[in-house]
């Protein structure tokens, strides 16, 4: 029996438990919005660093790719010893998840700037301030918002593994309804989690296009 | 005034590679001065030590007479202007906020800036309303060049710093620009310093010309005297073998032409009459006492006869003869 089979009975058992698919949306989009708000945050400014010390660029970007390597699951049962059970330690694992791809994107969309570009501003007079500022941010501006929509996409995915520190979300129905072999429990908290995903990538390019003015 | 000055300017990159040794000249007010050379001579680098992209190892460069390390180099690079080959355009700023640039940074007012802007268009040949609110990816490579050029004018700098502007265009916009350009220098007062590898160009574009040898100021005159006594063999096959012919480039038919004497009474009343002819009848074209000389010859030569009028508005100021051009060239140069 195929999936699409099950849709009135997800569709169902989402209607039946309207309250519980409520509290455990509402935990989901807590986790995903403040770690991703808070990697935004952090990465944005770390990726600008980045690109002004060669040095720290490597440390950066090393401890970036390093956060990125552990596995999913892994994260999440890293950050159980150290903080225990619930909201925070989940908080905690998709934040350092979500970080990767914004500060990469963030060091190249600078880098990439022509150089030509930075030598013409830097010729007219621009301080350093000013050529970020003026030049460089806006010109990377997709590529940031490329990466922090990759980011967000992840974070969604990612946030159905809080469950198993006692972070709640939408995790709570697919994983216990895999134990159950309750197909339509799956789906009633898998589908939300992916219509998710589509609406914050969509929210993302909205902003981006917001913040570049309408032209280019 | 001399408005640049390099004082035994030397400057060597990484303690090994050397860029230019020794190199002393002065530019002055108002004049164009075209450093040229095969690439890896160092002048562009010779350039950017004006405006502090590079800084000398040794020796001292002025700025209207202040050596340019006593200056902010922030303040320093906005009055002057820069124009570089790639042109380097802000692709997601508009043409008139492109151009508007250096003005918005010294803190211009907003109408003074908006004036401003659509002036320089006006000067570049790009009808504001048409182009103000373009961005420059719409734009062709000429038009292009146009913008950088009027974003480096737009905050009326003192010296304009120029490396290879028309390198990158084709050959009938390069010539088309560099015509235009000549024609707007003469508009404005500004000293401009001008690097390209073209002698061609530098021979057409330069009061001054300074050719540089690998590291080294080899010869800085003036495109007659560089064409009339290269100092040394390398300048010799860098202006080629043509050299002949490049001297009538840089000749103006002012300096050839005398007066219309009763003897040439029919061409001067055929072109008043409005209908220029030669002797035999063949059409005629008549030069300005500004045309080069080179453009005389040709038109004689294609209305198959010996002088052609020389024409300042509507008078007839006096003819080209094809044998006072010959003779200017013999009196003139030494091979």
């Amino acid at each position: 029996m195929g999936v699409i089979g099950q849709l009135p009975q997800a569709w169902a058992y989402l209607l039946q438990h309207q309250g519980r698919f409520l509290t455990l949306l509402t935990q989901h989009l807590q986790l995903v919005i403040v770690s991703e708000f808070l990697a935004i945050l952090v990465a944005v400014p770390l990726g600008i660093v980045a690109t002004r010390r060669p040095r720290g660029r490597a440390v950066i970007l090393g401890l970036g790719n390093v956060a990125q390597t552990i596995p999913t699951l892994a994260i999440i049962a890293l950050v159980f010893p150290l903080l225990g059970l619930g909201f925070l330690p989940s908080l905690v694992g998709l934040f350092v998840y979500a970080i990767l791809p914004i500060l990469t994107n963030t060091v190249t969309g600078i880098e990439d700037v022509d150089d030509s570009t930075i030598e013409a501003a830097r010729g007219m007079g621009m301080t350093e301030t000013e050529v970020l500022r003026r030049i460089q941010l806006p010109l990377s501006l997709p590529v940031i918002f490329a990466g922090i929509r990759t980011s967000a996409v992840v974070n969604v995915g990612t946030a159905y593994l809080a469950f198993f520190i006692g972070g709640g979300g939408l995790g709570l129905w697919v994983i216990s309804g895999i134990n159950l072999y309750n197909m339509p429990q799956v789906l009633a908290g898998a589908i939300p989690g992916a219509l998710l995903a589509i609406s914050m990538d969509t929210g993302f390019a909205l902003i981006e296009r917001r913040l570049s003015g309408e032209g280019v | 005034m001399s408005m640049i000055e390099f004082d035994n300017v030397t400057k060597i990159y990484d303690e090994r590679t050397v860029a230019i040794e020794d190199v002393s000249f002065e530019v002055e007010a108002g004049t164009t001065t075209v450093l040229v050379g095969p690439s890896g001579c160092g002048k562009t680098t010779t350039m950017t030590l004006v405006n502090r992209l590079e800084e000398p190892t040794e020796g001292t460069v002025y700025f209207e007479g202040t050596d340019v390390q006593a200056l902010d180099p922030i303040e320093l690079r906005r009055n002057i202007g820069y124009v570089i080959q790639e042109i380097g355009l802000f692709d997601h700023m508009t043409v008139g906020e492109n151009v508007a640039t250096v003005p918005d940074l010294k803190g211009w007012d907003a109408d003074r800036i908006d004036d401003r802007v659509d002036e320089l268009l006006e000067l570049m040949d790009l009808p504001p309303a048409a182009y103000r609110d373009q961005y420059p990816p719409s734009l062709s490579g000429g038009q292009r060049q146009r913008v950088g050029v009027a974003r480096a004018l737009a905050a009326d700098p003192d010296v304009l710093l120029m490396d290879e502007p028309f390198g990158a265009l084709d050959p009938i916009t390069r010539e088309n620009l560099q015509d235009e350009f000549l024609d707007i220098q003469s508009q404005i007062n500004t000293t401009i310093l001008f690097v390209t590898h073209s002698i061609e160009e530098a021979l057409k574009m330069g009061d001054k010309i300074a050719i540089f040898d690998v590291g080294e100021l080899v010869q800085y005159d003036t495109p007659r005297n560089v064409l009339e006594n290269p100092k040394s063999g390398f300048v010799k096959d860098f202006i080629g073998a043509d050299r002949t012919l490049k001297k009538l480039q840089v000749t103006m038919v002012d300096d050839v032409m005398e007066p219309a004497g009763p003897e040439r009474r029919g061409l001067v009343d055929s072109v008043e009459a409005g209908q220029p002819a030669a002797a035999d009848g063949g059409d005629l074209v008549p030069v300005s006492p500004t045309d080069s000389v080179q453009v005389a010859l040709s038109r004689i030569i294609q209305a198959q006869t010996d002088a052609i009028p020389v024409v300042d508005g509507d008078d007839v100021v006096g003819v080209v003869t094809e044998s006072a051009i010959r003779d200017h060239r013999a009196h003139g140069a030494g091979d």
